[in-house]
């Protein structure tokens, strides 16, 4: 029997624990999971555990990770407990999701129409308009809706009871929602008897609802149904599975640039039944290579033209291009502002401490507590060019502070966060390990937050590293429903 | 001042175009010192093309030719009735802001060379800062066609002394966008003086004064532009404000002749220049 594994808290650790309080006596959310995790034995565990990767193995969600030399995709591992978040948690937390989202929203617009919120010195003009993310073409455009990021994954650490942060906003092609859909169909194949104690929130509408978010922004012009497509950079990209999946989950066609051909200013897409007209995009392909004629002329994954049909309102591109000045890290500081300045309200959501390497007083903090602080690139993702300064070297330090001393503007810096734990299935077996989890948002004629999202789980002992492409798993994430 | 232009561009293709589209930046801006008595742009799929004003204020019409067109001939006409602002072409009704004019391209960033031009350059007021400038690129950089190319950047430029219009006015932005002045890259036509050897096809610049707006400087020629210019699109750079942008999937030679004519009405002067390519504008 595994019960004398399950860890117990000494009250002792620096993190706050989501299953079990300081005293070793469990949340009331987690009452069930504590219950269930003793009635388990190890190998029992172990021959779920098999039987996960073997559905995973089967359904093929992969991952490429750039830079592994030995296995170029692989499955992503997956924890078998379950993350819970209790209703009233999931309540403020979607609260505080809208608010940002709609903000962001309005962000967008305003930016690309008169700049109010440059206007009244509330972010510099140049931190917006001489941003590389910044798409000075975009000015003057109203997309329909004024919606301009309408799928977006929001990076949330928590770090204690109620303290739930904003890591990223992920406005730009965020990728993870075929996991979080996977998980949950492999959860309810694996431990049916745990959601019969449990109400859990469903997850399984979402492709229904992103189909209707789509649909919900086809061109003024379109009248009748609109024809959607998933636009793909192709079968090379680390997130192709999740493309093709929800292309077909949502029963619409996955297209490449090359499927695509613009003809008496329409986009049309050639398919096995003849050409037929495409009113939405949701793309999955980043804006430099969009549009060989208005962006990168190298492209060989866009369609050229077709940012101008988009701003002849004959085609809707999801997300917007120029989405990314949003979630720009240097931007992102800022974010706490936008929120106030376009809701009027107080963020329900905070931000991650920020330093600013481009502004003096920030940077000298910055090289101060170097060994302390997590420092990014300004325009990276997934973990990639960045610094965790209580695990780099001597040496790592002062190569990364001449980094920062070269090109002060393309860093920022956040302290190292003090990560929630879940329990986890491991070796020595069920182990308290660090977590993340990014809920997945569409906005279309309203916003829709899918309650859960993809848990992201470190799951080397000790670890503060979630992301996929740095080793990390994923775990089911359950909001209970009163 | 009643101007007549004729603009005709025209690509022969060594086979069947294949799949293009072209973006064409082809209609006079409504800005101030201007206005369109007529204006018809004539190219294959014009009819079904879809149009729209960019970011930058420029009408844009999106053409895709018959796939099996050998030759694609686009030709903008009409009529422009000018007056002389001074340069001033004003606060347009464009969205985009002046500050996104202070973005630099490959083509227009300033390397130290620009940079110590345009330090020399700096005076209390931006107005005059702007005409020494202008100057001083006219005097630097001597008018050379063949001397440089579409993809010429302004050091390029800066270094080799010599370039044309494209190239003068890339100088004159770098220069203003170090000095935090925006600026940017704007086509047009010019009405020649009697005997002057130049292509009426023309490219200069605009700078952003505040209470005047935007204000042209043509540095190829020293002066800011008079009712003998009109004024086509604006642009980040020559390549973000090019007339004619495409693309075709299909591989093969192509040549472009270019034929602008450029007549004052009341005047009945006249002057036709052939040859040259989309590099040049």
């Amino acid at each position: 029997m595994l019960k004398t594994q399950v860890y117990t808290s000494d009250g002792q650790s620096p993190f706050f624990d989501e299953m079990l309080r300081p005293d070793g006596t469990p949340r009331p959310a987690y009452a069930e999971i504590l219950k269930w995790l003793g009635g388990q034995s190890r190998a029992s565990f172990k021959a779920k555990q098999e039987e996960a990767d073997a559905i995973f193995r089967r359904l093929g969600i992969t991952f490429a990770v750039y830079g592994a030399a030995e296995a170029n995709e692989r499955v992503i591992p997956f924890d078998l407990i379950p993350r819970i978040i209790s209703a009233a948690e999931w309540r403020f937390l979607e609260r505080g999701i809208e608010q940002r989202v709609r903000a962001l929203n309005a962000f967008l617009y305003d930016i690309y129409h008169r700049q109010e919120i440059v206007r009244a010195g509330r972010i510099p003009s140049a931190m917006v308009n001489e941003n590389a993310a910044f798409l000075p073409e975009m000015m003057g455009f109203d997309p329909p809706g004024n919606v301009y990021a309408h799928i977006i994954g929001v990076d949330l650490v928590r770090t204690g009871e109620n303290g739930f942060f904003v890591l990223e906003d992920n406005l730009r092609t965020p990728s993870g929602v075929s996991y979080m859909l996977e998980n949950r169909e492999a959860m309810m194949h694996l431990f049916p008897e745990l959601f019969a104690a449990h109400r859990v929130a469903p997850v399984e509408r979402y492709p229904e609802l992103l189909r209707q978010t789509l649909e919900s922004m086809a061109p003024r012009e379109c009248d009748g149904e609109p024809t959607i497509a998933v636009l793909t950079p192709g079968v090379f990209n680390s997130a192709y599975f999740e493309h093709a999946f929800l292309a077909d989950q949502m029963g619409v066609e996955l297209v490449q640039g090359s499927d695509l051909i613009i003809e008496d200013g329409a986009l049309y897409m050639r398919t096995t039944r003849g050409k037929e007209r495409l009113h939405v995009l949701y793309r999955r392909l980043d804006d430099a290579f969009l549009d060989p004629l208005n962006f990168r002329p190298d492209s060989l994954l866009g369609v050229p033209g077709l940012f101008d049909l988009y701003r002849a309102g004959k085609v809707t591109i999801v997300n917007a291009p120029g989405t990314g000045i949003a979630d720009d890290k240097a931007v992102y500081a800022y974010v706490p502002e936008i929120v106030s300045f376009y809701t009027g309200e107080k963020p329900i959501l905070d931000n991650v401490q920020t330093f600013r390497c481009s502004i003096d007083d920030e940077r000298g903090h910055v090289l101060d507590k170097l060994d302390e602080l997590v420092v990014k690139e300004v325009h990276g993702s997934g973990g990639y060019g960045m610094l965790i300064g209580p695990h780099a070297t001597k040496k790592e330090l002062s190569d990364f502070a001449e980094k920062i001393r070269a090109n002060p503007a393309n860093y920022i810096a956040q302290p190292t966060l003090s990560l929630s734990t879940c329990p986890a299935f491991c070796p020595e077996g069920v182990a308290p390990r660090h977590v993340d989890l990014r809920p997945f948002v569409l906005v279309g004629d309203r916003v829709r937050v899918t309650p859960g999202g993809l848990t992201r789980v470190a799951m080397k002992k000790g670890s503060l590293v979630v992301n996929s492409s740095q080793g990390g798993g994923t775990k089911d994430t359950w909001v209970l429903e009163d | 001042m009643r101007i007549a232009i004729t603009h005709i561009s025209e690509y022969r293709y060594d086979g069947p175009a294949g799949s293009a589209v072209q973006a064409l930046r082809l209609t006079p801006a409504p800005v101030k010192g201007q206005r369109l008595v007529s204006w018809t742009i004539d190219a294959p799929g014009i009819d079904s093309a879809c149009s729209y004003t960019d970011g930058f204020g420029n009408l844009v019409h999106l053409v895709s030719p018959p796939a099996d067109s050998t030759v694609v001939r686009i030709a903008a006409s009409g009529v422009v009735e000018t007056t002389d602002t001074g340069g001033v072409s004003g606060l347009t009704e464009e969205a985009v802001v002046a500050g996104a004019f202070l973005r630099t391209s490959p083509m227009t960033e300033a390397d130290e060379a620009i940079a110590a031009m345009a330090e020399a350059a700096r005076r209390d007021d931006r107005l005059a800062t702007l005409h020494v400038l202008m100057d001083a690129v006219s005097e630097q950089v001597v008018y050379e066609p063949g001397s440089t190319h579409a993809q010429t950047t302004a050091a390029a430029a800066f270094e080799a002394k010599r370039g044309v219009c494209q190239d003068h006015a890339h100088v004159f932005i770098a220069a203003c966008r170090f000095l935090r002045i925006p600026a940017r890259y704007v086509t047009g036509y010019l009405l020649l003086e009697d005997g002057a050897e130049a292509p009426a096809h023309h490219a200069w610049a605009e700078a952003y004064v505040d209470d005047l707006g935007w204000v042209g400087f043509d540095a190829a020629n020293a002066l800011c532009p008079t009712d003998r210019y009109v004024r086509l699109g604006a642009g980040l750079d020559a390549a973000s404000a090019a007339p004619i942008r495409g693309i075709r999937r299909m591989n093969g030679e192509e040549s472009l002749t270019v034929d602008v004519d450029v007549q004052a009405m009341a005047q009945s002067q006249s002057q036709s220049q052939s040859g040259g390519s989309q590099s040049q504008q």
